[in-house]
């Protein structure tokens, strides 16, 4: 009797660590699900492998490059089209050297030149999540590349020239925030895919990191980050990075276009602490630099008539919002004095948001965003040339005119 | 002395935040549907009115169901025109319902309908399909679906009233040749699919000549049965 009593008890107790520990595994395994569906916000996964009215991760989006339509893949954990066969190791090595489980190469389209920074730790948790979400039986769509981009051992050469494969190595010398902003910023954040000049063989040199550049296809410019005549955010409030990086609206600037699809899919989602971080590191690699005089490559006299047209331009269609001294109401109607998107050396930004108009993106810190109206039916390409040099050259600003030619360009530029 | 300082101090102090707090909501825009739907407004009037453009559509007083499917279209790009898709990419859906909300229930008046460009045997084949339908080519009443006044039912057929020619036979070949879809069973696209050119041109310049009805207003969900299944207004 009191043998089968102390079975009974150990039996007992042996039940309950086995329902203990599964209970502990079960809340560590969903602690990095959670982890790694944070992490996979922070590297927007989402922005290239979820196709418009696809399921979630499934790929099938067409992404033109000037080498021709690539067609993201499927990363649902669907064993046959998706990754259900990969191990975490696959997962980790495609992440860190860009190339498939096999050994293929993958195109530098998806930024492995940013993500080899990942952490061992933070591929895994991303893999967990990957791995939790339905699996969907997609298969992946052939690139449509033309000759000879269409040859992958030309990325071999691509790799030669443009990637250091490694991990993130934080800065001693440096705090742990702005690490922490570094790894976020240069690993899974992977800004400088577009804020990165891009040369001709579609790569970015070390030395220009963050330099700015014209984004390929989409005609937008994406400002460098390290000059404080662009997007440069050295004499920026830390507020105000992290307003316009959380909520797409702040009292310097708001985002649209290509940045705006980055607040809206990724950004938005990042915690207070990690969006201070890369405030932190974001203001801290900025390059003060003395403005430049301004200076113009159109005649003086068509540059004079431009500005005065301007200015009627101007006092009709914007002031209502922008304000007589372009002082806007920020956050929601941003400011153009002072403004670095306007007076930047490429006027492709300012030209398309008079054409164009735009919303910034929906948020959590600003659910119902105000809009700009699209003036490209209302304005000529006279008109549209001679506001935007007077925003660019009034109120102190220090951007030069722009001509009715380069606002006519940008009439058709691809607007999604 | 001291104390009369200190108190009008007080005083300059509650002075400056009120102050302050005026020029905060002075200094912000007005928070209201009106003033956040003004990129909207260059194509569709301030109100959803429409412009003189014919190909940009009134969205004035349209079901708010109806006007909801279409922003949701837009953004995701199944309904094709760049300058839109753009616009509302990055938009949450309860933001969009608003804006459907805001369109749904301004009410400015229909226009006066343009003197039709066709001539009258046109116009009168165009009145006969709107009102009869053709059953031997499968083809129904327009007033089966969009109401016997055109004016559209709740939560999800639109009114027909207020639109220009150019637009709705832009619209009916678009859906004849499967540039826009709407939500399976896509009716529209089985109607357009049996129009003639010449039945769209009909249609839609006998549509465009009718005058406001004294109630221009959607009626109400459940009215009349729809003939066939029509993923845009579930039964």
């Amino acid at each position: 009797m009191g043998s089968k009593l102390s079975i009974a008890i150990l039996t007992f107790a042996a039940l309950t660590t086995v329902a203990q520990a599964q209970e502990k595994t079960g809340d560590k395994s969903s602690d990095i699900i959670a982890r790694g569906e944070y992490l996979a916000r922070a590297g927007d996964c989402t922005a290239c492998h979820t196709a418009p009215e696809g399921r979630l991760f499934a790929g099938g989006r067409a992404m033109p490059t000037p080498f021709g339509t690539l067609y993201t893949s499927n990363i649902t954990p669907d064993p046959e089209t998706g990754i259900g066969k990969w191990s975490a190791d696959d997962f980790y090595k495609t992440m860190h050297s860009g190339r498939y489980p096999d050994g293929g190469l993958i195109y530098p389209a998806m930024p492995f030149a940013s993500y080899t920074k990942v952490t061992r730790a933070d591929s895994d948790a991303i893999f967990a999540y990957l791995r939790s979400i339905p699996p969907v039986n997609q298969k992946n769509r052939p690139h449509d590349l033309r000759f000879p981009y269409d040859n992958r051992q030309l990325i071999l050469g691509w790799r030669t020239l443009f990637f250091r494969e490694g991990e993130f190595k934080p800065d001693p010398t440096k705090s742990a925030e702005w690490n922490r902003g570094a790894y976020l910023v240069e690993g899974l954040g992977h800004c400088g895919m577009c804020h990165s000049p891009i040369n001709a063989l579609g790569g970015t040199s070390q030395s220009d990191a963050f330099k700015g550049g014209l984004i390929p296809m989409q005609n937008w410019y994406a400002p460098s980050l390290t000059s404080n005549r662009e997007a440069g955010l050295g004499d920026w409030s830390i507020k105000d990075i992290t307003d316009l990086l959380q909520t797409g609206v702040s009292a310097r600037g708001v985002v649209y276009g290509p940045m705006a699809e980055v607040v809206h899919n990724s950004l938005q989602y990042l915690s207070d602490e990690d969006t201070r971080a890369m405030a932190v590191y974001l203001k801290g690699i900025s390059e003060p630099s003395p403005p430049p005089p301004a200076s113009s490559a159109l005649p003086t006299t068509e540059s004079s008539l431009l500005i005065s047209l301007g200015k009627t331009v101007y006092d009709k269609n914007c002031a209502s919002c922008h304000g007589t001294q372009g002082e806007g109401k920020p956050p929601h109607w941003p400011p153009l004095a002072n403004n670095q998107s306007i007076e930047m050396q490429s006027a492709v930004n300012p030209i398309r948001m008079v054409l164009n108009g735009g919303y910034p993106p929906g948020t959590k810190g600003n659910p119902m965003p105000y809009g700009m109206p699209p003036f490209a039916g209302l304005l000529s390409d006279n008109e549209v040339a001679a506001v935007v040099s007077y925003i660019r050259t009034a109120w102190g600003n220090r951007g030069t005119p722009v001509s009715a030619r380069e606002a006519n360009e940008l009439r058709s530029a691809p607007l999604n | 002395m001291f104390a009369r300082t200190a108190a009008s101090a007080a005083v300059i102090v509650t002075l400056a935040a009120f102050d302050g707090a005026a020029a905060q909501t002075a200094n912000q825009p007005p928070d209201t549907m009106a003033a956040r739907v003004e990129a909207c407004t260059p194509c569709h009037g301030n109100k959803g009115e429409g412009t003189s453009d014919v190909y940009f559509p009134r969205l004035a007083g349209k079901p708010a169901g109806y006007l909801y499917n279409q922003l949701l279209a837009f953004r995701s790009g199944r309904r094709k025109y760049p300058p839109m898709n753009y616009l509302l990419e990055f938009l949450p859906d309860p933001y969009l319902e608003a804006m459907a909300e805001y369109f749904a229930s301004e009410h400015p008046p229909l226009p006066q309908p343009a003197p039709s460009e066709v001539s009258k045997d046109v116009l009168a084949q165009g009145e006969l399909l709107a009102t009869s339908g053709d059953a031997g080519r499968n083809i129904p009443a327009c007033v089966s679906c969009h109401g016997p006044g055109l004016t559209g039912m709740q939560p999800g057929i639109p009114g027909l009233l207020g639109l220009r020619a150019p637009y709705i036979s832009a619209q009916l070949g678009a859906w004849r040749y499967g540039t826009r879809t709407a939500k399976s069973p896509d009716c529209m696209q089985l109607v357009a699919g049996h129009l003639t050119e010449a039945d769209v041109t009909a249609v839609a310049a006998w549509l465009a000549t009718r005058p406001a009805p004294a109630n221009p207003a959607p009626v109400p969900k459940g009215t009349y049965a729809l003939p066939f299944g029509c993923g845009s207004q579930p039964n």
